[in-house]
């Protein structure tokens, strides 16, 4: 155990989650904050027989990955705000054809170039809407470099379970700042690996038709089988099709394989909800001053409950309403002007119980932060 | 096997308009692929969007049909992650030389071996008619109403000074010598560049005194000349055809190999 014990940055936690899942393609284009990531799979993938590139754009990167996941390969890109705007065309693109892919933001303070080496949230509703067009969206976040490893570990799970992209919104505490980290042996955590197709060659393979349990079983390009591929609406046989009932059908099946799976996408952690009668939700760095407010207060006397959202998207709403349920307030700290809170106020009865404590500065908010946003909802003054 | 054997005959008679040239660079593609003796499950094509990109779909190859001007970025990742592929691109001009451009200068400064087509018809077509960076300047077309005041690239020119270790240019009307170039490029080890000077009989060719397919052919035909001709160096108007750059120069997989190979991977 103890050699598998080191003290990293989060951006590395993330490279070892990466390669735990057994990501074996990665291309990306610096920036800030996330940059770590590309450099040290430069240095680590090709001694594991694995591929690093750095493209001339965040576009081509996610276009890469995408043509490196069609030969059979686990495959990631990290970026940050303005070069996760950059993919979002390609983001799409992977939702429509179903290439199982991971796409790192590690969040800085928006919009545009805006506050570069400092942290930000405000990439939430970017993740789940950013690209065009009604889809699904698998989106996980986390809040110390134990779970940032674990997450990416699932990221990439769940990639390959529902054919998706998925999301993983860092922000740029969690990437920089550096603490412990247990490695897991393998075999510890699960790995999900690619799903193939046992149809034989020569026979009518179908890349877009799911199997009883909803998998579609994919074949590597260069493999027995020679299937399109297209970012147009397509039948089984990925070839395109603009016939109305194609074209509902897989919108549909886009959109179900993850919004019907919510319960097993989802990943949260609670404390003392049972009596809580504030609950006091959050998710990434700012739910490290969150939780330190919870554990702090209590120990004073003050009924804080905790709820720390490790997957966004789908969102988990019936999780959130049945938690608050008896909740006389609850508070959502995050560090943008409220795209978490909107959420929580439109999963639970009475909404007028859900607040906001945010800071927008590009700095860390801080349980003193948190406890003066408290007082105030509280009544008990500044 | 013939060339019918390369194609998806269901989805034939193809969507390209009468007079287009695009199936003549199809035909083109497929006769060299043949006589290169090619596995086609080894080759993979991977185009963009516009008239050009439907042809992905007409061939019985491993086929990524992707995003507008990003054919080269997608088979880079192709290419890179699985080096023993093929790799096809064929792309038309606003799609590999507009929003593509900075992928196409890119893929050839690394000389990852792929070779793209870039399908030369001066216009985008599919949208019905606006003007492309290879429209001449003065060509009319529907962004253009009163001549184009831009002048175009020279795909060739451009090409070779971004590092492509192969580069030509064919004409739709050279079929034969469409045919000879594409089988070398394919062959060649390193990012190829093949300009197809081909025909836009519905959207460029109208607007512009070039009447229908037979007329744009001929244009082709009195307006190109082998490389070294006299009349080229005479008459801006007139271009070059053949095989301006064929150099053999480190492929970019077989440097990330060694890379590989180094560190014990």
């Amino acid at each position: 155990m103890e050699e598998n014990l080191v003290f990293v940055q989060g951006n590395e936690a993330c490279v070892e989650g990466a390669l735990y899942a057994g990501m074996s393609f990665f291309a990306g284009y610096p920036i800030t904050p996330s940059t770590e990531i590309a450099e040290l799979l430069a240095r680590r993938l090709p001694g594991r027989g694995g591929r690093f590139i750095q493209m001339e754009d965040e576009i081509s990167s996610l276009c890469a990955i995408i043509g490196g996941s069609l030969t059979g390969n686990k495959v990631m890109t990290a970026t940050s705000g303005p070069g996760f705007s950059l993919m979002q065309e390609a983001l799409g693109f992977a939702v429509m054809a179903e290439i199982p892919c991971v796409i790192v933001n590690v969040q800085r303070g928006g919009p545009s170039t805006g506050n570069p080496t400092h942290v930000g949230q405000g990439d939430v509703n970017q993740a789940r809407w950013g690209t065009h067009g009604d889809h699904a969206i698998i989106t996980l976040t986390a809040s110390t470099h134990q779970d940032v490893l674990e997450m990416t570990v699932h990221a990439f799970n769940m990639a390959e379970t529902y054919r998706t992209p998925v999301i993983l919104l860092f922000d740029e505490v969690i990437g920089h700042m550096r603490e412990k980290l247990v490695i897991p042996e393998a075999g510890v955590l699960p790995v999900v690996d690619r799903l193939r197709t046992s149809v034989k060659r020569g026979v009518d393979y179908h890349p877009y038709l799911p199997r009883e349990d909803g998998r579609l079983p994919m074949s590597d390009f260069g493999g027995d089988h020679r299937y399109n591929v297209t970012g147009l609406y397509h039948d089984m046989w990925g070839f395109p099709s603009s016939n109305p009932k194609v074209v509902e059908s897989l919108l549909n099946h886009l959109v179900d394989k993850i919004e019907t799976n919510v319960h097993e996408i989802t990943r949260y952690k609670e404390l003392y909800l049972e009596d809580a009668e504030v609950i006091l939700i959050s998710f990434g760095s700012a739910a490290r001053s969150t939780l330190h407010t919870v554990e702090n207060r209590r120990r004073r006397g003050d009924r804080l409950g905790y709820l720390e959202l490790q997957s966004i998207w789908p969102f988990p709403v019936d999780l959130i309403r049945e938690k608050c349920r008896k909740a006389r307030r609850i508070v959502v700290v995050e560090m943008n002007k409220g795209q978490v809170t909107g959420l929580v106020k439109a999963a639970v009865e009475n909404p007028e119980r859900v607040f906001l404590a945010n800071r927008i500065d590009g700095e860390l908010i801080s349980p003193t932060n948190i406890k003066n946003i408290l007082r105030i909802i509280q009544g008990r003054g500044v | 096997m013939g060339t019918r054997d390369f194609i998806r005959e269901r989805f034939f008679p193809h969507m390209w308009c009468p007079g287009c040239g695009h199936g003549t660079i199809l035909n083109c593609l497929i006769r060299a692929i043949e006589e290169l003796g090619l596995d086609k499950s080894n080759i993979v094509v991977v185009s963009g969007i516009g008239c050009s990109a439907r042809i992905s779909g007409y061939v019985d190859f491993h086929s990524l049909h992707t995003l507008h001007g990003r054919a080269l970025a997608f088979a880079t990742g192709v290419k890179f992650s699985q080096p023993e592929l093929t790799i096809i691109t064929p792309m038309g001009d606003g799609d590999a030389l507009a929003i593509g451009g900075n992928h196409f200068i890119h893929a050839a400064r690394r000389n990852i071996d792929i070779t793209a087509i870039v399908m030369n018809n001066r216009i985008y077509g599919m949208t019905g008619g606006q003007y492309s960076p290879m429209s001449c300047t003065g060509d009319y077309a529907t962004t253009a109403p009163f001549g184009n005041i831009d002048n175009p690239f020279d795909a060739v020119k451009l090409a070779t000074a971004a590092g492509a270790s192969f580069v030509a240019r064919t004409t739709t009307y050279h079929a034969k010598e469409g045919i000879s170039i594409l089988k070398k490029a394919i062959r060649h080890r390193g990012f190829s560049v093949v300009e197809f000077l081909s025909q836009c009989p519905t959207q460029y060719g109208r607007r512009n005194q070039l009447v229908n397919a037979p007329v744009m052919l001929e244009y082709l035909k009195t307006h190109t000349v082998p490389i070294g001709s006299a009349r080229a160096a005479e008459d801006p108007e007139i271009l070059e055809r053949g095989i301006f750059v064929e150099e053999l120069r480190a492929e970019y997989c077989d440097a990330y190999e060694q890379v590989i190979q180094k560190e014990g991977g």
